[in-house]
């Protein structure tokens, strides 16, 4: 049997910020939360390409693990990170928490 | 110091020019990511985890005030008020926005310094000994060479694409403070018959697999090191695998073709490219020596030095942790803690950075070094300045006591900021910092250097550490493991692994059970960690580590 597919976000680094992004249905959001949730692999491939070829947005796309048992959360520690920001200073995206 | 001639300037002014093109053109459309990556990366700018990074070269780490004034004013203008000084005595920006990296680079060259060649497989920020021209055991101060090293490497046209990075440090004193021999290529400035000249290592390294250089010459006379270093990095360019990027590194080239047959090949390259060197490099050496003449050092009594050292324990602390012995009578080398307790280790504010340079201008003929262990250097204070400077640095929170001990850790910026980490490492080292702090234990654990990389490559020098930490990701959880006895000086030494690693929770703590059965061990105080280790070997430090183990063997 096929194994099942862990739930998907796309994400890259804003061209000119150099920011944590996440896809969305329309575009792109810094917040994790607000990410579009892909379920399915095919889907996935598709916004993965999609994502891709947008390179006067954003840098280095690849598709994240998440958790989504509510609104998407990161499963590796280095996408809490991301979507987070550094743990020495409050800087990066806690800064606006 | 050296100072910028006019070739330099037009060279600088027409690099960073081409670079605001080339951001131009990869922000309006002209350039893909693909073309522009090679681009950013030959001028410093790397795309890291929450934003881009700017490293910023600082030769052989030598910086005056005015340099570190402009990475103050950098700092504030584009980044966020701080900046990060690394083991390779360069200075990283951790938020600067792409738009604004031309500018930043212009700034930079209005004080003589740029970003090139600080990434991409080219000939990489020459290091130095950060007490270079001050140092009592030195001797001859190896910046003059280093720089005309800077002068050769700097767009070397054949050198742009090499097989992998390629890194130089250079000393000129006994002591080992450069780490020559974890370089590709170290060099040590010996003398001979009352002749300076280098004696040559090649192949050294950290990273996934640890090699100690090897001696490829002797001694190589002042105006044969430029042909020698060419044609060491001729070889390496034809004969470095280009298969593997594991393996592309000159340590493994000497490692898989042996250290004689490399000496063969060099040895016929230089016979081949040696009538091309006429002596230019050595009158632009010349010049450049000029430019590192020692200061006046002025004479002056010690009586205000004696008092406070007296009279003061703070002080006194600190001067005994703190100062090295300087070669003009009454002088000393300050070394500036950038690892105040629970801090990022090698974060400066700029506020400190202005302060530094202040006080360089005020009592250290305006010159600063950064050291590879991340600390900031004033290589010439006559003592009797030194509680005055004191009194400054510690309104600046820059008085830390704690050079060479167990609070003074290297730690690359490991998951907090690079991309290519596997674990963090900054908190590991605020943790370590505090606890031993809280325990008051510093002073009496007496010289220890624990070094933190949080990936395999090693930028945080885990293997030469005495107390060594590599955080590695498994199985999806941060994981720290232990190697032991390493050294970074003339002694040369590889850590060995303790045993199996330790999460993020348990790393403190076992830290703790480590140096505290060290103490236990030790056969008298004088004795340090490292000693103590060379002494009795990995046995003793391991049941320390591992008390369960212990407990279920017996």
């Amino acid at each position: 049997m096929a194994k099942p597919f862990t739930p998907k976000v796309v994400t890259a680094n804003a061209l000119l910020e150099g920011d944590v992004i996440y896809q969305t249905a329309t575009g792109w959001t810094r917040d994790l939360a607000h990410a579009e949730l892909l379920t399915d692999e095919a889907d996935a491939d598709l916004r993965m390409i999609d994502a891709s070829q947008q390179t006067g947005l954003v840098v280095g796309v690849y598709l994240a693990d998440v958790d989504a048992s509510a609104a998407p959360k990161p499963v590796h520690f280095r996408e809490a990170f991301r979507a987070k920001g550094p743990s020495n200073y409050a800087h990066g995206k806690q800064e606006a928490l | 110091m050296y100072s910028y001639t006019e070739f330099d300037d037009a060279f600088l002014a027409e690099r960073n020019a081409q670079f605001r093109a080339q951001v131009e053109r990869r922000i309006d459309g002209s350039l893909t990511e693909d073309e522009f990556k090679p681009l950013r990366l030959m001028n410093g700018l790397y795309l890291q985890l929450h934003a881009y990074m700017l490293r910023v070269a600082i030769p052989y780490g030598t910086l005056n005030g005015a340099q570190m004034r402009k990475l103050a004013d950098i700092a504030d203008k584009w980044d966020k008020g701080y900046g990060h000084f690394t083991t390779r005595q360069n200075i990283q920006y951790n938020w600067p926005q792409l738009r604004d990296v031309p500018d930043m680079l212009d700034a930079l060259a209005e004080v003589n310094m740029h970003a090139i060649q600080t990434s991409g497989n080219t000939i990489r920020n020459v290091t130095a000994d950060h007490f270079a021209g001050a140092a009592a055991d030195e001797v001859a101060d190896p910046r003059p060479v280093a720089e005309l090293i800077r002068q050769w490497s700097t767009d070397h046209p054949e050198f742009q694409f090499l097989p992998r990075k390629f890194k130089v440090a250079v000393s000129g004193a006994p002591h080992d403070r450069a780490v020559i021999k974890a370089h590709d290529i170290g060099l040590q400035i010996v003398e001979q018959n009352g002749v300076l000249g280098f004696q040559v290592i090649v192949g050294g390294g950290l990273g996934r697999t640890p090699m100690i250089g090897k001696v490829l010459y002797d001694f190589v006379a002042s105006e044969d090191l430029l042909p020698t270093l060419e044609a060491v990095v001729s070889v390496y360019n034809l004969l470095g695998r280009r298969d593997n990027k594991y393996k592309a590194r000159i340590k493994i080239t000497v490692h898989e073709n042996g250290i004689d047959d490399i000496r063969a090949r060099v040895d016929a390259r230089y016979a081949l490219i040696r009538p091309q060197f006429t002596g230019v490099d050595q009158q632009m050496l010349a010049r450049i020596e000029a430019d590192f003449a020692k200061p006046t050092f002025k004479t002056a009594p010690l009586d205000a030095y004696t008092q406070a050292y007296d009279s003061d324990p703070v002080f006194r602390s600190w001067a005994d942790t703190n100062l090295s012995d300087h070669h003009a009578p009454g002088y000393a080398i300050v070394s500036i803690s950038l690892k105040a307790h629970g801090a990022t280790p090698g974060d400066a504010s700029s506020h400190q950075m202005h302060v530094m340079a202040d006080l360089a201008a005020q009592y250290g003929h305006d010159e600063l070094r950064i050291s590879h262990e991340q600390n900031v250097i004033l290589p010439h204070v006559h003592r009797n300045d030194l509680p005055a400077l004191h009194a400054a640095l510690k309104d600046a929170k820059l008085a830390t006591a704690n050079i060479g001990l167990i609070s003074d850790i290297i730690a690359c910026p490991g998951m907090d900021y690079c991309a290519l980490a596997t674990a963090r490492s900054i908190p590991i080292a605020q943790e370590i910092a505090t606890r031993f702090d809280a325990l008051k234990l510093e002073h009496e654990i007496g010289p220890l250097k624990i070094k933190i990389s949080g990936c395999i490559n090693a930028c945080g020098h885990h293997h030469v550490g005495h107390i060594g930490i590599l955080g590695l990701d498994r199985a999806g959880v941060e994981n720290y493991q232990i190697t032991l006895g390493g050294d970074g000086t003339q002694d040369a030494t590889l850590g060995e692994r303790a045993g199996p690693g330790f999460s993020a929770d348990q790393i403190i703590p076992a830290i703790e059970r480590l140096v505290l059965g060290y103490l236990d061990l030790r056969s008298d105080p004088a004795e340090t960690f490292l000693q103590t280790y060379r002494r009795l070997g990995l046995a003793p430090f391991k049941a320390a580590l591992y008390p369960e183990a212990r407990a279920n063997a017996a």
